[in-house]
């Protein structure tokens, strides 16, 4: 190996830490933020113990799960069972590969990488169904299960959603998605699209498993569904990667709705010139936390749907009205409703 | 009609937004939550935790075994011996409260004629032992030492009320 390819190497793997770390990070205090929220939603006021305001305390989980055991089930599949929670985090952390954090900072800026991302969202699901089959459990398979046909019911009314983000943005990679919607915040696709923005996120929370979608672990019927017979690290894995796509979901979120790195008041005459119109990556940070935000503020509010409620939902409410949307959102470009790039 | 608006009002999601809202109001109202081992609640002069025997301000404990405490306990938690001291009074040689029994109804202290035995407001304690549940005449005394002024405390600003 020449020095060159090394380099080049190195630098890569640099630039996969520098986005990974952060990542972590922020899964765990995203947790602690989960358990802030939802306490302070329920009048209580969440973990306060390990440090200074409980601070600390993801780092106490963390720890925990690391010096825990990892149970291997009787006659469960060695192989399939520890290669489960790596098929799930590994495409949660790859989609991030080409996530636009501002108009320079992409590891890599391929032309496709909204197909990208779709691809790799619907790999998840894999790690899960491996994990369900992988423990001889019961409970783990009907999880596996109610999982798989979640995910591929949601994935259509999202897919479809993403159709009419193509039509109104005229490219498929993220940083042209964001670039097409240029002009503050109401040339965001978020106001032309907003039923598809709705279903966007909805199908994106039922896609992470998250309440109120989250039958594949459903406590109160299959105790903790796909992942039950796991502990420890394994377990661990898991949580980081459900965590991860919830973030992935909000950035993405951000993106193609909301303008990602675009200041909202670009166009206010007012503030022109000064930090508040200045794009950046702050703006896409901030959007993606206040999209995270809702995921937590779901969890709080809304019991879990009944499953045949959730094939109901994904089958005959979400696609329908995201087909009639494809059409709306061409009938929209065509007559000049919505401007690219303004 | 109300068909049409049932299904307007489910695609608009207007219930789900209700209830976001009502969280919402939830999160930013003030909370009551107390960090116990930090802040306490105030107790009641009459609260009743574990028990105490008093001695008199000379040092002489006040209980006479006239065993009427042991006599109204419904839970049967107090066992006591007695005999004729030196100096001819009655005194227990014994004085066992099993903690596991009592159920802390303070019929022991309304019972005493000599405000002896009494319940003191103090209730963080524990046992880590088998056999601790088992408090002795000693143990009370030193008790009732121990807590003294806040059982004086107490009885006083009760003392309108009896």
């Amino acid at each position: 190996m020449d020095m060159q390819t090394l380099q080049t190497l190195l630098w890569t793997l640099a630039k996969i830490f520098i986005i990974i770390i952060p990542i972590t990070l922020t899964v765990a205090y995203y947790t602690y933020a989960e358990r802030k929220v939802i306490g302070y939603m329920q009048s209580r006021i969440g973990p306060n113990r390990v440090g200074p305001w409980g601070l600390l305390q993801p780092f106490a989980d963390v720890f925990k799960l690391l010096f825990k055991e990892i149970i291997l089930p009787a006659n469960a599949n060695k192989f399939l069972f520890y290669l489960a929670p790596v098929l799930t985090l590994g495409p949660a952390l790859a989609a991030w590969a080409v996530v636009p954090f501002s108009d320079w900072l992409i590891l890599a800026d391929i032309n496709a990488s909204l197909l990208y991302v779709l691809a790799l969202t619907s790999m998840g699901v894999y790690g899960i169904i491996v994990a369900g089959w992988a423990s001889n459990s019961k409970y783990a398979f009907l999880g596996a299960l109610r999982s798989a046909a979640q995910i591929i019911s949601y994935e259509i009314a999202m897919g479809f959603a993403l159709v009419c983000v193509l039509i109104a943005a005229g490219d498929i990679s993220l940083k042209g998605i964001v670039e097409a919607q240029q002009g503050g915040v109401f040339d965001w696709f978020w106001l032309p699209l907003l039923p598809m923005f709705m279903v966007y996120f909805i199908s994106g929370v039922a896609e992470t498993n998250r309440a109120p979608f989250d039958v594949a672990e459903g406590e109160s019927e299959i105790v903790a569904g796909f992942h039950v017979e796991y502990a420890g690290a394994a377990f661990a894995v898991f949580f980081l990667a459900e965590y991860a796509n919830m973030i992935l979901i909000s950035a993405l979120t951000a993106l193609l709705f909301a303008g990602g790195w675009l200041s909202p008041f670009e166009n206010v005459p007012v503030l022109g010139g000064t930090l508040l119109a200045t794009h950046g990556i702050g703006w896409f940070l901030a959007k993606t936390v206040f999209f995270m935000f809702f995921f937590l503020w779901f969890r709080a509010t809304f019991p879990r749907y009944r499953y045949d409620q959730i094939m109901r939902l994904g089958w005959k409410v979400l696609i329908p009205i995201t087909i009639v949307w494809v059409v709306v959102a061409a009938v929209l470009v065509l007559t000049g409703a919505i401007v690219r790039g303004s | 009609m109300t068909a049409v608006t049932r299904y307007l009002r489910s695609l608009m999601l207007v219930e789900l937004f209700r209830g976001l809202s009502v969280t919402w109001r939830h999160m930013v109202a003030p909370k009551f939550t107390l960090n116990y081992p930090e802040e306490k609640t105030p107790k009641s002069n009459r609260f009743r935790g574990l028990h105490a025997l008093r001695r008199y301000p000379n040092g002489e404990e006040r209980c006479i075994a006239c065993k009427l405490c042991e006599a109204v306990c419904p839970a049967l938690a107090i066992t006591i011996d007695s005999e004729q001291r030196d100096d001819g009074t009655r005194r227990t040689t014994r004085y066992d409260i099993d903690l596991f029994k009592c159920i802390y109804c303070g019929f022991c202290e309304e019972s005493c004629p000599v405000d002896s035995i009494v319940e003191t407001d103090f209730h963080e304690y524990h046992f880590e032992n088998r056999g601790e549940n088992i408090v002795s005449k000693q143990q009370l005394l030193a008790l009732g030492d121990r807590f003294e002024t806040s059982i004086a405390a107490a009885r006083r600003q009760d003392a309108a009320y009896r």
